[in-house]
């Protein structure tokens, strides 16, 4: 909310810098978002009072002015015709520049030296009239700045106001907070009685048919009123805080709006039919025109201001155009009403309708001061439209509300902020914010706040208030005493870490994609209808037409990550996203939420360099990573196994994941055709991997087994065998023969071409034969190799090769 | 047979002046020293000589054939010596070109602030918890103390999936759920993905918190101020000035939000901190007592704050970046950049 400085000085003594002021609200809980100077753009234009006025010799529309500063006078040659001696104005002095870019220079205008110019509202952008010279009040201090004389000189304090406060909604608010952060009292303005007369209860009425959403409304009536433009000050105050002037009816219920907080709304009273007001909720579908031409429709939970017959009013929202105030209207007929918030906030977001009035009885106003606003409105009209007020209020508030009495307990203050603020302090502090304090004993009183603090309704309000007033930075800072959180450490969040790392080892970078995707994606994976990554969750309100659904799959996600890096030139690439998805689940509100852990490699496996001949990234480049991530993870028996059904893998190039029966998830190259939907080359892999249950599986003990004492000996040996044979199957085979000698077998070369025949590969293993407890003499280790050999020829019915 | 030693001699000195290898040094060896070398050839004979000279001329035999074997030690060194430098000379490499590297991949800088912020906790005793990101409305709202119709509600853009379930604007819910599962002591934090309908260079309609939770019997404000404090000095610095400023959140109360003085311009206003010298980074305050009531704690019995922070704000302000789009567009030349 943007309020004026100097408008904040009516109501309170502020004595300090811009800067303390700042600290003071903030600090206070009024955050300053930005302080604006204003005025700055008069430099140079000052208050002159007019000497003498003279015809100009050699021009008859011209006249030669002579006006004076506080120390020095000035010829200027003037062509206006509504000045005169003894008036203040505007000059502005050679070398000002006006706000419509004019730059004042010493000239001769028919003969004539000026010194300046005499300056119109117009010209200096503070108003429309451009009818004349403008006439400054007789009190200005001559030579002073135009800016501050006509109080344009002030510094605007645009403040975020938090919604439990919208008592600081206003200028009187947060003068208020001022008041009490600095020890003061705020200065109220005065304002007269609605006077003892009941002249009132005879021209009109207010009939609450639902007062349990209009709790209160009171009206008064101001008759004789000369519509027109209200004066520059008014004008000025109100365009500082952002609102337009409109006339001297409507700007007074918005200047008291800004003053108090408490929305007012003025109708013509002679557009009122049966001149009095009904207070109702609406019709369903009921239709209604409001101030801004739209036509609204209502439902039969929002409130309506009506006259004997028809709506006039969206009651805290907005007016109606069949009741606003015209150039014509002679009487006024001013609302000043407390509507629940709860439902004004309703009706306000449900027409998409928020205004200045919503937005305060929205969050709640002073329900207690109703009718002093009115009052203040009332007088205000009557002095600046030369009408009446008529005598008497009409204040219907058939059950007055009371603020609560909150019972508080001293040494609450010290149990939730920690530090001990004797009671003497306290009641001061309360004091400052207008709360009644009513004391049962030394340590427990009752409370009660003011009306326009509906905010404070319990203990701990009153503790954050201590604490407010107390000041945030006085409370000191300790280490909690309790004992550290010991369960589970924190597992998954370890065991991510660790997967991220080992990713990252392999060249993977890591990426953060969107959770929302849309379904078209998963055509595009021509997943299968019953498909579980089918099963999405649909939001109801998505932001764009590619975000509709929650991802089930990070694959979508990742692909278009490639196509974007790719089209930016970032053609070898290695990403991987450890993420949630969302599944949607029969008979649950909730999806399954599950952890995936999913990555594309493309273009070459490593960087351009001198030394390492370039090579494009494949298949096993993935596979190893997985190994590695496994190992990692300490998950041993992970299975690779052949797929061909996968509809975005290539049918030859992808494998399944499992462990002891379980899916961990799949890899391989993506299908050509799943590739060209997104614009990528060939040679892409992906893997997805369900790390859920990787990390269920995972382990985290590490065991320690003795070094060997005894040396290993190794051998070789190659075998030519059919092309399509498993590589795996041989060294599984060399395992089930159960040789306890044999710690380890290395594939360590796999040959295809001459001189192997056509359909067959070459195939080398390095074996490692080692024992506990002796050394293995060549004799022993070649009987062991020998048998090996023999048997494997058997079997895969191999060639011993070389 | 004098004659003849002396003529070995003489030999012996010209040849090891001629001798350029190693090969003609073990020449001159076996010629002179050999099984038939001149040498020992000259002292087999020895025996022939009459005794008078026998014992002059052998002493003189044997040193000849002493230094002779010195000499050929002390060159064959040298010789060695030099091929060894001259091998060394002609072995060299470019030490300017580069070396082959491991090239790493990085983790996201989202994960990277992350990781700081949870390992600072870790070390403060607290626990990593996770929570759904589809969420009940119960949690996300009502039993954060934020009834329908609240104006807290429209603050935060919601986007919805039914009329009770949304996608969670806060890792706030995941306090309730914590304390619903659990008896206090509770000291958890809560990583992970938000939500609200909202998207500029500033909003990002999917970004980051990390939720905070301490509730035990005996914790005040103050304690609130200290692990913040802690917090704080640990990621920006022990020199960083910080302010705890009141603010609202309806499930805190008393509720601050927490300012460090702007790194840009050291407290001094700029356009990063909008001219007030301060970035706001945290928001905090002690549980409301009506949280607790939503999950049966005894009000009477225990005390507690939360904090909640913006990891993608962290980030921009620390690593100065402008678009928080640039987090989820993946681009490799930004993502290496950190």
């Amino acid at each position: 909310m943007k309020v004026s400085l100097n408008w904040l000085k009516d109501y309170v003594n502020i004595q300090m810098d811009l800067k303390a002021l700042i600290d003071l609200l903030t600090m206070g809980g009024l955050e300053v978002e930005s302080a604006i100077p204003l005025g700055q753009e008069f430099e140079k234009i000052v208050v002159a009072e007019i000497e003498t006025i003279r015809r100009h010799p050699n021009a008859d529309r011209l006249s030669l002015v002579k006006v004076r500063t506080s120390h020095e006078t000035f010829s200027i040659v003037c062509g206006a015709s509504n000045i005169r001696e003894g008036q203040k104005v505007p000059l502005a002095l050679v070398g000002a520049r006006l706000p419509n870019g004019l730059q004042i220079k010493r000239s001769k205008i028919r003969g004539e030296v000026s010194e300046g110019m005499l300056c119109s509202e117009i010209e200096l952008g503070l108003g429309q009239d451009a009818s004349g010279i403008m006439i400054l009040d007789s009190k200005a201090p001559l030579g002073a700045n135009v800016g501050e004389a006509v109080g344009l000189s002030d510094i605007i304090l645009d403040l975020s106001v938090t919604p439990n406060r919208p008592d600081c909604l206003s200028v009187i608010g947060v003068a208020r907070e001022i008041a009490a952060l600095t020890h003061q009292r705020v200065q109220y303005p005065n304002v007269s009685s609605s006077g003892g007369g009941d002249e009132i209860h005879h021209r009109t009425s207010v009939t609450l048919l639902d007062p349990d959403l209009c709790p209160r409304y009171v009206a008064r009536l101001i008759e004789g009123v000369q519509v027109g433009p209200s004066p520059l000050w008014m004008k000025n105050r109100l365009e500082k805080v952002g609102i337009r002037s409109i006339n001297n009816i409507v700007d007074v219920t918005n200047y008291v709006m800004m003053e108090f907080g408490q929305p007012l709304h003025a109708f013509d009273f002679d557009l009122l039919e049966e001149g009095r007001i009904v207070v109702r909720r609406a019709q369903k579908g009921e239709e209604f025109i409001t101030l801004d031409g739209v036509k609204r429709r209502l439902d039969e939970e929002m409130l309506m201001i009506c006259d004997g017959v028809k709506p006039v009013a969206i009651a805290g929202v907005m007016g109606g155009l069949n009741s606003e105030i015209r150039d014509e209207t002679r009487t006024v007929l001013l609302e000043s009403a407390y509507f629940h918030p709860m439902n004004n906030r309703r009706t306000s977001k449900n027409l998409g309708l928020e205004t200045e009035a919503s937005y305060r009885f929205g969050r709640g106003v002073d329900y207690g001061r109703c009718l002093i606003v009115a009052n203040r409105a009332a007088a205000m009209i009557q002095e600046l439209s030369g009408g009446r007020v008529v005598e008497g209020a009409v204040d219907a508030y058939p059950h007055p509300l009371k603020p609560p009495s909150i019972r508080f307990h001293v040494p609450s203050v010290y149990q939730i902020l920690g530090t001990e603020i004797p009671a003497p302090n306290i009641k001061i502090y309360f004091t400052n914010l207008e709360l009644e304090i009513h004391e049962e004993d030394d340590t427990t009183w009752v409370v009660t706040p003011p009306t326009f603090r509906a905010d404070l309704e319990r203990e701990i309000d009153l503790v954050e208030e201590v604490a407010r007033l107390h000041g945030y930075d006085q409370i000191p800072a300790t280490l909690p005493k309790g004992p550290p959180s010991v369960e589970a450490m924190s597992r998954e969040f370890l065991l991510e870490q660790r997967a991220k790392e080992i990713f990252i080892r392999h060249g993977y970078f890591e990426v953060m994609t969107y959770s929302f995707t849309n379904p078209a994606s998963l055509d595009r994976f021509q997943l299968p209808s019953d498909d579980n990554r089918r099963r999405y969750v649909s939001i109801l309100n998505p932001l764009t037409e590619d975000s509709t659904v929650m991802r089930t799959t990070l694959l979508p996600g990742l692909i278009e990550t490639a196509r974007y890096n790719l089209s930016h030139k970032n053609s070898d690439l290695k990403i991987f996203e450890l993420k949630k998805v969302y599944l949607a689940q029969e008979g649950e509100r909730l999806p399954m939420e599950k952890k995936v852990l999913a990555g594309i490699a493309m273009g070459q496996e490593s960087e351009l360099h001198w030394a390492t001949p370039p090579r494009p990234v494949d298949f096993y480049d993935v596979k190893g990573c997985l190994e590695d991530l496994f190992e990692g993870m300490q998950i041993q028996g992970v299975q690779y196994q052949k797929i061909d059904r996968i509809p975005f893998l290539h049918p030859g190039k992808a494998a399944e994941i499992s462990l002891q029966g379980e899916r961990l998830g799949v890899f391989g190259e993506i299908h050509p055709e799943t590739l060209t939907h997104y614009d990528l080359p060939g040679n892409v892999f992906l893997f997805e991997i369900d790390f859920d249950l990787v990390m269920k599986r995972a382990k985290e003990e590490k065991k320690f087994y003795p070094l060997p004492k005894f040396p290993a000996v190794v051998r070789d040996l190659s075998l030519v065998v059919d092309e399509d044979l498993e590589t795996e199957r041989v060294e599984q085979m060399i395992r089930s023969f159960e040789q306890p000698l044999i710690r380890d077998v290395t594939l360590f070369d796999v040959y295809q071409g001459a001189p192997i025949p056509l359909g067959k590969k070459s195939i080398s293993y390095r074996l490692r034969y080692q024992a506990n407890d002796r050394t293995l003499t060549d004799e022993e280790v070649n009987q062991h190799h020998e048998m090996i050999i023999s048997r494997l020829r058997e079997i895969l019915k191999a060639e011993l090769r070389g | 047979m004098k004659e003849e030693l002396e003529k070995i001699r003489e030999e012996c000195q010209a040849s090891l002046a001629l001798a350029k290898s190693e090969l003609d040094l073990s020449e001159l060896r076996v010629r002179m020293l050999g099984r038939k070398g001149t040498l020992t050839q000259l002292l087999k004979r020895l025996g022939t000589l009459p005794e008078s000279d026998r014992k002059e001329i052998g002493r003189q035999a044997n040193e000849l054939k002493r230094e002779l074997e010195t000499q050929i030690e002390e060159n064959l060194h040298h010789l060695r010596e030099a091929e060894r430098k001259e091998a060394l000379r002609k072995e060299k490499i470019d030490v300017t070109l580069p070396g082959r590297r491991k090239s790493f991949g990085k983790k996201h800088p989202l994960t990277q602030i992350l990781d700081e912020i949870i390992q600072i906790f870790l070390r403060l005793g607290f626990e990593v918890v996770e929570g759904p990101e589809v969420e009940l409305d119960y949690y996300n709202f009502e039993a954060l103390n934020i009834p329908k119709g609240h104006p807290a509600r429209e603050m935060q853009a919601t986007f919805f999936i039914s009329e009770d379930v949304v996608l969670r604007t806060h890792t706030s819910p995941v306090q309730v759920r914590t304390m619903e599962k659990k008896k206090p002591p509770v000291r958890v934090i809560c990583p992970g993905a938000v939500y609200r309908c909202d998207s500029d260079p500033t909003h990002s309609p999917m970004f980051h918190q990390v939720e905070g939770l301490l509730v035990d019997q005996g914790i005040t404000f103050s304690d609130l101020k200290g692990i913040l404090t802690v917090f704080v000095h640990h990621m920006f610095g022990k020199e960083t000035k910080l302010r705890f400023r009141p603010s609202f959140f309806p499930f805190t109360e008393p509720s601050a939000e927490i300012d460090i003085e702007c790194f840009i311009c050291e407290g001094k206003g700029c356009g990063v901190c909008s001219g007030t010298g301060w970035l706001e980074i945290l928001g905090s305050g002690m549980v409301d007592p009506a949280v607790y009531q939503f999950v049966q704690y005894d009000r009477e019995q225990v005390t507690g704050f939360a904090f909640g922070m913006g990891i993608e704000r962290i980030a921009m302000l620390k690593y100065g970046i402008n678009d928080i789009r640039l987090f989820f567009t993946n681009d490799l030349r930004f993502l290496k950049q950190f």
